[in-house]
């Protein structure tokens, strides 16, 4: 019972999630705090905020991590299995297909005509970035400097964007934290 | 040596991306258009414009599709292993530490440093749709569709689903 409702909430979520792993949260939180009652809205929160502090994909870390503590590691598979395979195998059956009549010439226009619209889909993204970036701690200024400092590493002198993030990585983490007068909840953490 | 590339491939992603799935999106063309050459700008953005235009999360769609076509069912496996795995294990193994770091000041910081560069990766991926666009359809299509589906999109808050539609029926009719 457990595992089929596991899988049940989850391929919801994943069939309906529009909009990439993020717009998928709010579904997530809908079946697991309302409708299962797995966890509170409390620990949901505690989990969502964890995920966002590690890496990767968010929507996949939520299933994972609430699959395996439903239903153990038997339910982290189930939970992921029904987030991800339906769209999966929708997109190699659509792409697929399309690739067999490539050179149609209303498949080639079609294929030109999505174009800007990824791309205005892309700039949106962008300016969500840096407009978070400007209202964080990091502020207008040095979103700015990060900014233009980036793309001339990048861009100019072909620094490979793994080895700029990790460096930034490694310095958030061994940056001595400023006096706590900032911030009042890091006390206790620090040595 | 194939399905080592894929995993190569979609590890980096996987383990850089911070910020969700889409903060992924760059690194992945980075690796799949710039360096293994597997697909161009254009055939990517067709496989992006689709993975948007489907449910469910960007990442893995991108990794399982991707993968399916370097290197069929197993590529699919492993790229999506590859994006997912390495997060997921850390967060289950990490969970007691991070829950106790989780408001530090430190993890937080982790996000918000790695921001602006994932918006020049994003911003550097838009330019390179926008030109590749003009190359195609020419300037006036381009801002034509792209001018639409911005104010279809963020004005209207249509669905990006059915813009992609709509672009997909425009494409066939009047630019064949």
């Amino acid at each position: 019972m457990k595992q089929r409702d596991l899988f049940l909430a989850f391929f919801r979520v994943g069939i309906l999630g529009y909009g990439g792993g993020p717009s998928s949260i709010p579904l997530v939180h809908k079946e697991v705090v309302e409708k299962y009652k797995w966890m509170d809205s409390d620990e949901f929160g505690d989990v969502l905020a964890l995920g966002n502090a590690l890496p990767g994909p968010i929507a996949t870390k939520m299933a994972g991590y609430i699959g395996y503590r439903v239903g153990g590691y038997l339910g982290m598979i189930n939970a992921l299995a029904a987030t991800m395979i339906p769209a999966i195998i929708l997109m190699i059956l659509l792409l697929t297909g399309l690739n067999s009549y490539k050179d149609e010439p209303w498949v080639k226009g079609m294929a030109e005509a999505v174009v800007p619209v990824v791309a205005v889909m892309l700039a949106v993204l962008t300016w969500d970035f840096i407009k978070k970036s400007g209202k964080s701690k990091l502020g207008w200024v040095w979103t700015a400097v990060a900014l233009i400092g980036s793309l001339v590493l990048l861009q100019f002198f072909n620094l490979h964007p793994a080895i700029l993030i990790f460096v930034l990585l490694l310095g958030a983490l061994l940056k001595k934290d400023p006096a706590p007068v900032e911030n009042k909840q890091t006390g206790g953490e620090q040595q | 040596m194939i399905y080592f590339h894929i995993f190569l491939d979609f590890f980096i992603p996987g383990i850089l991306g911070y910020g969700g799935g889409p903060a992924s999106i760059p690194l992945i063309e980075n690796e799949v258009v710039d360096r293994y050459e597997w697909m161009s700008v254009n055939e990517f953005s067709e496989v992006l414009a689709m993975g948007n235009a489907l449910p469910g999360p960007i990442a893995t769609k991108m990794a399982g599709y991707i993968g399916y076509a370097e290197g069929g069912i197993l590529g699919a496996i492993v790229g999506v292993f590859a994006t997912v795995a390495p997060s997921l294990i850390l967060m289950i193994s990490l969970l007691g530490l991070l829950m106790k770091f989780k408001d530090s000041p430190r993890v937080k910081r982790l996000t918000i440093v790695v921001r602006p560069v994932i918006a020049v990766l994003l911003g550097v991926m838009t330019y390179d749709f926008f030109f590749s666009s003009y190359e195609g359809v020419g300037l006036m299509q381009t801002i034509l569709i792209g001018g639409i589906s911005f104010i279809l999109m963020e004005k209207l808050k249509v669905h990006p689903a059915y813009v992609i539609a709509g672009s997909l029926v425009y494409g066939a009719l009047v630019l064949s």
